[in-house]
């Protein structure tokens, strides 16, 4: 490294320290690589970043929260000076939790800001998840990092959940109790399983001690080093970008890290932890006061976990009991429980975590794509996703019924019938309705392509015909919408050979290809230069401007007349 | 306007006079200057709001401490505690957020306006090694078992994997020996209701007379001895009774023969589904419903199930009068009470 | 939980306690045997007793029959005492006026006076639980914390952890509890109307009642950490971080993809 040409003593200082530091690691290669690296700019791009940056927030005011919480079910009393809990009975953990809100000052604004923060973590991490599913970001080479952020997910699942359970209070106390109950619930080890996690008995005494154990190390430590993995590969692999003129797969377009945006990743971190701070001043969250020590007889209506957990409640107060049942050895399988709180879940989380390798194996595509899609061009895929995030979003209204009963006088019970009802359709329905949108929006992009943007302008032939005059699209524009490519079903070798001998895997690839079928037998293609072109020499109106010299102008705004078939309009409206 | 010429040269037939199958990518669209890099007073102006919005962090951090010293301890007075706590966490909370979103804004800002706005394009590699290295790493994996041999020390190789599949044991065998307390899961079937222990008030722990019950109350109850048991929050999580007395002439059916006393019936207050305290009694329809899966109970006919995600019925506490007149019990559960598990029946 | 069981013995001595709802709650007894009316508390005059029964049986007799004894569409009222009418009327809930789910407070249709008078007169067809006194629901004299703990085992149920209100069964709530009068929070307790239990003085004594009533009188005010959110829970914790927390750092985020003009 080189940095003599600066004269100033602190150019000098600055010199030498980067000097001493290359010599002892050789820091130089990976500045020279990594300063100057481009990262494209879109400001969906910046959701995971929201995610990153809340985590940090939460590390920080984390460690804030330690240096307090007594994570301990010892029992104390308390003499502190909320007084609707003087001389209560309490755990030091849900005592030190009032100590810290109450009796540390500037402590609730640092456990609202922890718990605000986690809430926005989960739901950065699932809208920055949307984003790269819906755009197809977790395409080859991308697959193996689409698994490590579902594992954080996973683990933002539990960190959340054991983070919520920490101040021992009856509202988080009967959230741990419906975690043993499914614990229980697994057939064969379920008893066992509930001692292994509680000690004992529920709740027993070691409960707080362990999770604080996992809430503030085990858990942490795995999401910082699979943060670490997810970042090395989006180095690794450069970021993807959106279609566009000048953008290919080859190629990566935007800003250098040094210094744009080093300073918009740098500053949006202060954003976001600034937004999350305004929460903690201005809204309450997880008042534990309000919900008094843990004591296993009392609860309070409203009992509902943390959103990212209501999808699980929610299953669970829509399964019918009637399905649990008695072996004929005696055993009792809780299919009431397993079903909602394992099967349900499992099979939602599989689709999701799978889904990458599911679509690369029925697309046969074995390509690296960094341009990503828009959502339109892969309606199964959009349709797909969309299904899922309909089926979360009515099981976590399931886990809110008593909530919209009261506040929207309606029947708990009708609600939840309604809800089982909605479990099967509205997945199917939204999954129906979104293809159907897709598809019509690509059509749209076609004819737009074909035909130009409608000006509203309508002039009149010599011959008496109105029509409008269009106004064809600039190259830059069209290339968003002609960009991709429509997958079509894979072909498959034939069953036999040239000699009749039927050969082996052949079944699985017209799986394959049937699966595949499911996933692109509806498409529409995109505009073709030759399909432009036919389309220009069958709608000549489209260069009238040029010329018809003095358009009669009759009206602006609207299609005033629709222009007959005759003249040449079986283009506008291409029957795809 | 003619679509033809200015814009698509892709549309421009190849020498042959057939058209490409697809359109060709129209290279980078043209860089627009911002308002800053033409106008140098614009310039100055975003610098001076970049400057603005920096000062606005450090007024916000010095405004937190001075609220932090200015506000005082909220504790002193205890009838104000609740707003006293509100104020200084508005306050701290505000210029917190003043102090980060200045810092924020102010970096974002001068990297849209005065950083250097030139889209840069960098070129991507294949993300696999090429052929070269992977035959090179091939052969480093190739000599490296050659030289250890592993191949061909079949026993050696045996010894390793077992070694290294054993060892953990030396932490687990402790580790599972101990975490589950004492392992005798068949504490689940039993709680500490024996014959004649007293029905007593959740909380207090006071007593309760047959007589105390009247129409329509129901009582939350634990076991009189509760305070001397071992571990009284384990107990308390099992032997947890709802006490409900019914106009006899409304009770369709009870679990046992004479497990009642006058109309007064005790129910485990533990879900059959999965464990929440079953609590909200409705009095008209004699309807339990637990606030957290919305199972429903009917206490005048067996506490058995008619609606929700739980299967079973609530077990039944039998109860009866001891010569005092105070409620007891007259035994155990005779099931165990809470959450399904495997071996319940057992 | 031992310390606290035996403070929790030692506060009170039992016996007086007994003794003091025995004395208060006689009245209640008479709903297993109406036959054996003893008087009312207090003892209100002939006239209001006369006043009450037109008021009665102009506004109450078609569903509650003529002599308070009950029909098919409304309870026989021998028996509620004053307590009950005094909530049931002075919340508004009756007159009742369409059948829902459940009969809902509304503005009340009758003044104090007219409303005692209706008491005394249903008071007087069978004794039954009286109005408390001034005394007896004073917020400022029962104790929070104990308060607190009756709540959350007898009342967090349904009423929510702070009373702001729960759902039940097939359309029917439990009301929030803010705006309740401590007359009618203890009225309620005493005389368990329509879905709620009875909480007579043997279940909750006089003096837990006023616990209560101390505990309820200090929620829904101010909450220390900011604005409430409803007290609903994580629900609404949720709802909230994602319409101002990820709408604000979307906004943020659009704000910092966009390029300066």
């Amino acid at each position: 490294m080189t940095t003599t040409s600066t004269p100033t003593p602190a150019a000098k200082a600055a010199g030498a320290t980067a000097d001493y530091l290359d010599q002892r690691t050789g820091i130089g290669v990976v500045v020279k690589t990594f300063a100057r690296k481009i990262f494209p700019d879109h400001w969906s791009f910046l959701l995971g970043e929201i995610a990153l940056y809340s985590f940090v927030t939460i590390l920080i005011s984390g460690v804030f929260l330690t240096m307090f919480f007594v994570p301990s079910m010892g029992e104390t009393t308390y003499t502190g000076p909320w007084s609707s809990m003087q001389g209560v009975e309490m755990s030091q953990a849900f005592s030190s939790t009032l100590r810290l809100s109450f009796e540390v000052r500037g402590g609730l604004l640092m456990r609202q800001v922890h718990h605000w923060a986690a809430l926005i973590f989960m739901a950065a991490i699932v809208t920055h998840m949307m984003r790269v599913f819906f755009t197809g970001a977790f395409r080859k080479p991308r697959e193996l990092n689409w698994v490590v952020g579902f594992t954080l997910l996973i683990l933002g699942m539990l960190a959340g959940f054991s983070g919520y359970s920490l101040p021992d209070d009856v509202l988080s106390g009967n959230g741990l109790r419906i975690a043993d109950g499914v614990i229980k619930a697994v057939p064969l080890i379920g008893s066992y399983t509930s001692y292994f996690v509680f000690g004992g008995e529920f709740p027993g005494q070691e409960l707080i001690p362990r999770l604080f154990t996992v809430h503030v190390l085990l858990i942490p430590a795995l999401i910082l080093a699979l943060i670490g993995l997810h970042l090395l590969f989006v180095v690794l692999h450069k970021h993807t970008q959106y279609p566009g003129s000048g953008r290919t797969e080859k190629n990566v377009v935007g800003y250098p890290v040094l210094p744009v945006y080093a300073a918009k990743a740098g500053g949006f971190f202060f954003v976001v932890f600034g937004v999350i701070a305004l929460m903690g001043a201005t809204m309450s969250i997880n008042a534990v006061w309000n919900y008094g020590p843990y004591d296993p007889s009392p609860v309070s209506a409203g009992a509902q976990p943390d959103w990212y957990m209501l999808f699980l409640e929610g299953s669970l107060r829509l399964m019918p009991g009637q399905a649990e049942f008695v072996t004929w050895g005696g055993y009792t399988v809780s299919a009431n429980i397993i079903i909602p709180a394992m099967i349900v879940p499992g099979i939602l989380f599989t689709m999701l975590a799978a889904y990458p390798f599911i679509e690369a194996a029925v697309t046969g595509d074995r390509r690296e794509h960094h341009i990503l899609d828009r959502p339109r061009n892969r309606p199964f895929r959009t349709a797909f996703g969309v299904s899922i995030v309909v089926a979360f979003f009515i099981l976590a209204l399931a886990g809110s019924n008593d909530l919209i009963a009261t506040h929207f006088h309606l029947s708990i019970n009708d609600i939840t019938w309604a809800f089982r009802v909605l479990i099967f359709v509205g997945p199917w329905l939204s999954f129906v309705i979104t293809k159907r949108i897709c598809l019509g929006l690509q059509r749209k992009d076609r004819e737009l392509v074909l035909h130009g943007h409608e000006t509203g302008r309508i002039v009149r032939f010599a011959s008496g015909e109105y029509i409008e005059v269009h106004k064809p699209l600039d190259a830059h524009e069209r290339w968003l919408r002609v960009q991709h490519e429509a997958i079509r079903p894979l072909e498959i070798e034939p069953a036999e050979d040239s000699r009749g001998v039927r050969r082996k895997g052949y079944a699985l690839d017209r799986m394959r290809q049937r699966v595949s079928q499911v996933f692109y037998e509806d498409r529409v293609e995109p505009v073709t230069p030759a399909e432009l072109t036919a389309s220009h020499s069958h709608g000549e109106h489209d260069a009238l401007e040029a010329d018809v010299h003095e358009p009669t102008q009759v009206g602006g705004g609207s299609h005033l007349v629709e222009p007959d078939a005759e003249t040449g309009v079986e283009g506008r409206n291409p029957q795809i | 306007m003619s679509t033809h010429d200015t814009h698509s040269h892709e549309l421009e037939p190849h020498g042959d006079g057939t058209l490409p199958d697809r359109f060709e990518n129209p290279g980078h669209p043209e860089h627009h200057q911002r308002l800053g890099d033409l106008d140098p007073k614009a310039n100055k102006k975003a610098e001076r709001q970049v400057l603005a919005l920096f000062t606005v962090s450090v007024v916000g951090t010095i405004a937190f401490a001075v609220a932090y010293f200015a506000l005082g301890d909220p504790t002193t007075d205890p009838t104000k505690i609740a707003s006293a706590t509100r104020t200084e966490n508005l306050w701290l909370g505000l210029t917190l957020a003043f102090a980060l979103l200045g810092i924020g804004t102010g970096a974002v800002h001068w990297a849209k306006t005065l950083m250097n706005d030139h889209e840069m394009s960098e070129e991507r590699h294949a993300i696999a090694s090429d052929a070269e290295s992977r035959e090179a790493a091939l052969q480093a994996l190739q000599d490296g078992a050659e030289d250890s041999g592993i191949s061909r020390r079949g026993a050696l190789k045996g010894a390793v994997i077992g070694a290294l599949a054993l060892f953990p044991i030396t932490i687990a065998l402790p580790l599972i020996g101990n975490i589950g307390g004492d392992w005798n899961v068949g504490k689940l079937k039993h709680t500490m209701w024996k014959k004649g222990t007293r029905l007593a008030r959740d909380p207090s722990g006071r007593a309760i007379k047959a007589s105390d019950v009247t129409i329509g109350s129901v009582f939350h109850v634990i076991p009189e001895n509760l305070e001397e048991a071992e571990h009284p929050l384990d107990e308390k999580a099992k032997a947890v009774v709802l006490l409900i007395r019914l106009d006899p002439r409304d009770i369709k059916s009870e679990q046992g023969e004479g497990w009642s006393y006058d109309g007064i019936v005790a129910y485990s207050k533990i879900c059959t589904h999965v464990g929440c305290p079953v609590a909200l009694y409705e009095q008209q329809t004699h309807h339990l419903l637990c606030p957290c899966h919305q199972s429903t109970f009917d206490v005048a006919d067996s506490a058995k199930v008619v609606f929700g995600p739980a299967k079973r019925a609530l077990p039944q506490l039998p109860i009866t009068i001891d010569d005092e007149g105070y409620l007891i019990a007259q035994s155990d559960f005779h099931e165990p009470v809470g959450p399904s598990f495997w071996e319940r029946k057992k | 939980m031992k310390a606290l069981a035996a403070r929790r013995h030692d506060r009170r001595a039992p016996i007086v306690l007994l003794l003091l709802a025995l004395l208060l709650t006689g009245g209640l007894y008479a709903v297993l045997a109406p036959t054996s009316a003893d008087a009312a508390a207090a003892a209100p005059s002939a006239s209001d007793i006369q006043t009450g029964e037109k008021l009665f049986q102009a506004n109450c007799a078609t569903c509650h029959g003529p002599s308070g004894a009950g029909t098919a569409s409304g309870p026989s009222l021998i028996g509620v005492g004053a307590a009950a009418v005094n909530f049931q009327v002075g919340t508004g809930r009756m007159p009742a006026q369409q059948n829902g789910p459940q009969i809902e407070a509304k503005p009340v249709q009758f003044d104090d006076e007219q409303i005692s008078q209706l008491g005394a007169f249903v008071a007087s067809l069978g004794a039954g639980p009286a109005v408390p006194t001034e005394d007896q629901v004073d917020p400022s004299k029962g104790n929070s914390a104990n308060g607190m703990a009756l709540f959350r085992t007898n009342c967090a149920m349904c009423h929510n952890a702070v009373g702001a209100g729960g759902a039940l069964s097939r359309g029917k709530f439990a009301p929030k509890l803010w705006e309740t009068s401590p007359t009618h929070l203890y009225e309620a307790m005493l005389t368990g109307p329509q879905s709620m239990p009875v909480f007579s003085d043997t279940n909750l004594s006089p003096d837990e009642k006023r616990d209560i009533i101390a505990f309820i009188s200090e929620q829904g005010d101010v909450a220390p950490g900011g604005l409430d959110l409803g007290s609903l829970g994580a629900v609404s914790e949720g709802l909230w971080a994602w319409i101002v927390g990820i709408g604000l750092l979307i906004g943020a985020a659009v704000w910092i993809g966009a390029k300066s003009s």
